[in-house]
């Protein structure tokens, strides 16, 4: 844990040693270089409160996991400073329900 | 020490409420004209708007009229619907609250039964200005846990300070409910290895399978476009920071609606009907989950949320507990607890927690929560079908 502490920027969490997921703790700007786990990274989008963005290679079809459990899997390679949201994780369970037309859901009703 | 009203039943409650309880939608109309002009003495509406009878909403009506935050309760029928109210009548006379039942068809409609509806509520809110007083200690309180317009700071701050409190109520053997297993996809291992024993822990796994069957069957899972919008990219993320409300404690049992624990400890309170999926969605909203939460017999309610939800509830009061510091500068007015200052470093998790669980006391007195200042008092109740629970879901009742 003193690792982390040490060399995470203080406006980014990394929840568990295992985390392959960063989560920021404030909305931070696109174009911020921040230190995770001793990387450099540099967000390409804004990060809002929460939300959650790549500080290492992510290979498609890698598990995701945030606090020492899995919560989804890779869709696509993702690269570090790229932000992580449904664009290119998805759900091993139920896929999930947004407004965009082109979801399951509506297809089927 | 908390002051709490005694029932005639035995049961403490932490609120003097009356209950108006419209028995079909037809009746609904009726039933919100008489309550309304007595709402802020304590009148609250309630009802089930189906008109064919149902095994599940009747036991909700038995439990929720005889909650012993409820102190009476004025039934509405409008004469011709399925529901057995000579039963819940009967229930609600048997626990020793006043009751009534009135039937607008035989009454002569709307202006006669709204007339005689308020003439016995006035009557009956002077009565309960004298139910007894008692001292209730924490392990007779019941508190339930619900999250509601969740996003990603939910599993960061406001949850996990809930189960802190959760964990403070559970070492002085209170009673603890959570809930809403289609909201704990993914965690079914690590809940299983907190549970009283095997047998229960493989129990829990089946409930959450049980789940995961029952949305599939329906298209989508426990997360809405909000969720998303607020970072939570799968079921599992949100089922991973909805499941931060448990705390760290044993689990002691699981639960249905309707299923008032006979000791103090953790439940898991099952919300997804037993069988094949009929009747839509589990839960339809929070307020059938708060509804479900009541009727296990919680005082009160504590609520997470970071999206920013104002609901409260009928019956027992909601601690709303603000898990986004941007959502509590906007909408300060209607939260209770401020736990996205987490995030900002202004607090610990210990602090948070025991901040709210010194809350839950004080509202346990008395204290009003913001949701009951705003006048919220949200209700809803619709079909479902269970079975009752097997022996491996309660250990420590064998």
């Amino acid at each position: 844990m003193n690792e982390i502490a040490t060399s995470t920027d203080t406006r980014v969490m990394v929840l568990a040693p295992g985390d392959n997921v960063a989560i920021a703790k404030s909305d931070i700007a696109s174009g911020t270089t921040l230190s995770v786990k001793g990387q450099s990274v540099t967000l390409k989008t804004r990060v809002e409160v929460g939300h959650k963005f790549a500080f290492k290679k992510v290979a498609k079809g890698t598990k995701l996991v945030k606090y020492g459990a899995p919560i989804g899997v890779a869709t696509q390679d993702i690269a570090p400073g790229d932000y992580m949201h449904i664009h290119n994780i998805t759900s091993d369970y139920i896929p999930t329900y947004t407004l965009d037309e082109g979801h399951q859901f509506f297809k089927e009703h | 020490m908390i002051n709490a009203y005694l029932r005639a039943d035995g049961r403490k409650g932490i609120r003097n409420t009356i209950v108006v309880a419209y028995l079909v939608e037809c009746a609904h109309h009726v039933s919100r004209e008489i309550y309304y002009p007595f709402r802020v003495q304590g009148a609250h509406l309630i009802g089930f708007p189906g008109c064919f009878p149902n095994a599940y909403s009747h036991k909700m009506m038995e439990r929720l009229c005889t909650h012993p935050n409820v102190g009476g309760a004025l039934l509405v029928s409008l004469g011709c619907e399925g529901f057995n109210k000579g039963k819940l009548q009967e229930t609600i006379r048997k626990s020793g609250r006043p009751v009534k039942l009135i039937e607008i068809q035989g009454t002569g409609g709307t202006r006669k039964t709204i007339a005689e509806g308020k003439a016995w509520i006035e009557q009956t809110l002077e009565q309960l200005e004298d139910t007894p007083r008692t001292p209730m200690s924490v392990d007779e309180l019941v508190v339930g846990t619900i999250c509601g317009g969740s996003d990603a700071t939910s599993g960061l701050t406001a949850n996990p300070a809930m189960g802190r409190a959760f964990d403070f109520l559970v070492e002085k053997n209170a009673t603890c409910i959570f809930e809403e297993t289609g909201e704990l996809i993914g965690m079914e291992h690590w809940m299983a290895k907190r549970a009283e024993n095997p047998e229960l822990g493989e129990e829990i796994v089946k409930t959450v399978a049980k789940a995961a069957k029952y949305y599939a069957a329906y298209g989508h899972a426990s997360i809405g476009p909000g969720n998303a919008d607020g970072g939570l990219t799968t079921i599992e993320e949100k089922s991973l920071g909805a499941y931060a409300k448990s705390g760290q404690s044993m689990i002691s049992g699981i639960i249905k609606p309707g299923d008032v624990p006979i000791r103090g400890g953790l439940y898991l309170l099952d919300v997804v009907p037993d069988g094949e999926p009929r009747f839509g969605f589990p839960n339809i909203n929070d307020n059938a989950e708060i509804a479900e939460l009541m009727a296990c017999g919680s005082h009160l309610s504590l609520f997470s949320t970071g999206r920013g939800s104002v609901v409260g509830s009928a019956i027992a009061p909601v601690i709303k507990v603000c898990a986004n510091p941007h959502t509590y500068k906007r909408m300060s007015d209607d939260m209770d607890v401020d736990a996205g200052r987490m995030l900002e470093g202004r607090a610990t998790l210990d602090e948070v927690g025991r901040e709210i669980y010194d809350l839950i006391i004080r509202v346990a007195n008395g204290e009003q929560t913001k949701s009951e200042e705003l006048g919220h008092q949200e209700f809803i109740l619709t079909y479902k079908s269970f079975e009752p629970i097997g022996p491996a879901c309660f250990p420590s009742a064998a």
